[in-house]
């Protein structure tokens, strides 16, 4: 009787389940924790508070986290607005500025890989009379600087473009897109949230304007988010989305999540620390991985481009297997399908299709995301495991089967239902 | 999400994997779904020519835990079964029995359509007619 049921054996000092699904998000690391806990209780004051020593503490808390953050990304502790994550920060970037700058233009562009909050986002104000050119990328994950050039005109006002995609971790070329649009006067946004403490990214060097960050992706807390808006050349101007008491410079009204602020100041410090060395193990961990799988199994491939890539991020599409079936073989391990056989749709992710891969790899897709907290023997394990289900499944796939006896899969009239 | 044990157990251990003569005339084969959607179901039977019983019947699936699951519970059903007989499974029986939850009711139709297909496949192989013989029913 043949069986799917795993035997990999478990290495010393593996403890099961494994996280490997930094993408989505990260455990918080114990030192951020320890720098939050005070403000939860002794020092709880509202960084509002202008007459007491409780708000002058809680404000003074607030003002190391914003240098904390500024310090990471080469921008100035005025230009960083407190969030409450990075949607937020997508919406208030992206409608903020089509609001502000309605009078001189109503077109905005981004590309089609782009994070839901962003994708929406712009959907929602194509209802409210802006226009949206959504463009492509090329099979690498990567979008032609020539289709941004020739996509922006007079109407103009706004770029919005990943700097790490989520799902593939490539990293869009944006110094040169920052640069075109400041050569057109045009104000660049970014969706940093990947890049932010994994790999370089200055919004001086990189010629950002407005550039989104999230707490819970960095080894943060979650609930807590930033926006980094430019102060010269160009001053960008936003108009708020949330009104209240005035917070964040008019920008953003809501009284300050203090932990939160304090948590992701101190991700950022120990992100800046630590990124250089942080990189080149999970580098080194990703392509030890990588090699593994590829020794042992036929038909798989990477999906997107690996010389411009986040150092954690490995999508790799195991062909003749089904997404979803795999993660149950490997269900002492955290990670994501590009299958999304559970929604009502049936549709694989876009992100996978939008390279130009044909549903069925997509749905044979699995992202693996290493962080800080991973190990080599872990590694290991995940490889060893996902080489024995894939194998295991592939006995039991009639496509496998069909491909090795040389049936070509595209010439059969498949009944889709 | 969750899986039923039922489930987990076919999916584990799945029953009557492997593949059968196609060219032989008493083997019918029933391939159904697409890739694209992510699940296609290969079943296979052998049918003794005298009794019109299978007896014996073999899958293949490339899809999730419940389609690997329907169509291995399916096997299991059919095996020592008339044709006729087989063709009265259906899909909400596979439902019932594995406890799909409605995201996955597709993958027991799926399995549904699979007997159909490698029982139809068989008939037209031996030139059975549709309706069902007296004496098969009878067992």
């Amino acid at each position: 009787m043949s069986t799917v049921a795993s035997q990999v054996e478990i290495p010393a000092g593996v403890s099961l389940p494994i996280y490997m699904d930094n993408h989505a998000t990260s455990p918080l690391d114990p030192r951020v924790l320890e720098a939050m806990m005070p403000y939860f209780t002794a020092k709880f004051g509202n960084a509002a508070s202008r007459n007491h020593s409780f708000g002058w503490e809680a404000e003074q808390a607030v003002e190391t986290a914003r240098e904390q953050i500024a310090k990471l990304i080469g921008a100035t502790a005025k230009e960083i607005i407190f969030t409450s994550g990075a949607t937020e920060s997508n919406n208030l970037a992206i409608k903020g500025i089509a609001e502000m700058h309605r009078e001189r233009g109503n077109h905005i562009i981004t590309q089609v890989t782009e994070h839901k909050a962003v994708l929406d986002t712009c959907k929602r104000l194509e209802k409210h009379g802006y226009r949206v050119t959504y463009l492509p990328v090329k099979a690498d994950g990567l979008i032609d600087l020539e289709d941004l050039k020739r996509a922006m005109d007079d109407k103009t006002i706004l770029v919005t473009i990943m700097a790490a995609n989520n799902e593939i971790g490539v990293l869009q070329p944006i110094r040169e897109i920052g640069k075109l649009c400041h050569e057109k006067g045009v104000i660049f946004h970014t969706d940093a949230v990947q890049i932010a403490g994994k790999a370089p990214f200055n919004v001086v060097a990189d010629n950002v304007d407005v550039a989104s960050i999230s707490g819970h992706k960095i080894y943060g807390p979650k609930g807590v988010g930033a926006l980094y808006v430019r102060r010269r050349n160009p001053r960008v101007q936003i108009a708020a989305q949330i009104d209240g008491g005035g917070h964040e410079r008019g920008m953003r009204s809501g009284t300050l999540n203090v932990p939160g602020i304090v948590g992701l100041g101190k991700a950022c410090e120990i992100a800046m620390q630590e990124m250089e060395t942080e990189a080149a193990y999970l580098r080194n961990l990703r392509d030890r991985l990588k090699a593994k799988l590829e020794s042992a199994l036929d038909y798989i491939h990477v999906n997107g481009s690996m010389e411009h890539r986040l150092p954690g991020n490995l999508n790799m599409s195991f062909v003749y297997v089904e997404g979803e079936s795999l993660l149950m073989g490997i269900n002492d391990v955290a990670v994501s399908s590009g299958s999304a056989c559970t929604s009502a749709t049936l549709e694989p992710s876009y992100v996978l299709k939008a390279l130009g891969l044909g549903d069925d790899v997509a749905h044979s897709s699995i992202r693996f995301g290493l962080g800080r907290f991973n190990t080599q023997a872990e590694v290991d394990y995940v490889a060893a495991k996902v080489i024995d289900i894939v194998q295991k499944l592939r006995e039991l796939s009639p496509l496998y089967e069909m491909v090795k006896e040389g049936i070509d899969l595209t010439k059969i009239e498949w009944q889709a239902h | 999400m969750a899986y039923s044990d039922k489930v987990v157990d076919h999916y584990n251990n799945p029953r009557n994997v492997g593949t059968l003569d196609k060219s032989s005339t008493e083997v019918g084969t029933g391939l159904v779904g697409a890739p694209e959607c992510g699940d296609v179901m290969r079943l296979q039977i052998r049918v003794n020519p005298e009794t019109q019983v299978i007896e014996e019947a073999k899958f293949k699936t490339f899809g999730c835990g419940s389609a690997i699951a329907s169509s291995s519970l399916a096997t299991e059903w059919i095996k020592g079964r008339t044709v006729e007989d087989a063709l009265a499974i259906k899909n909400t029986d596979i439902v019932k029995e594995l406890s799909l939850p409605p995201v996955k009711i597709h993958c027991s139709v799926l399995a549904e359509d699979a007997i159909r297909a490698a029982i139809g496949d068989w008939k037209k192989k031996n030139g059975v007619a549709e309706t069902a013989p007296a004496t098969a029913a009878a067992e």
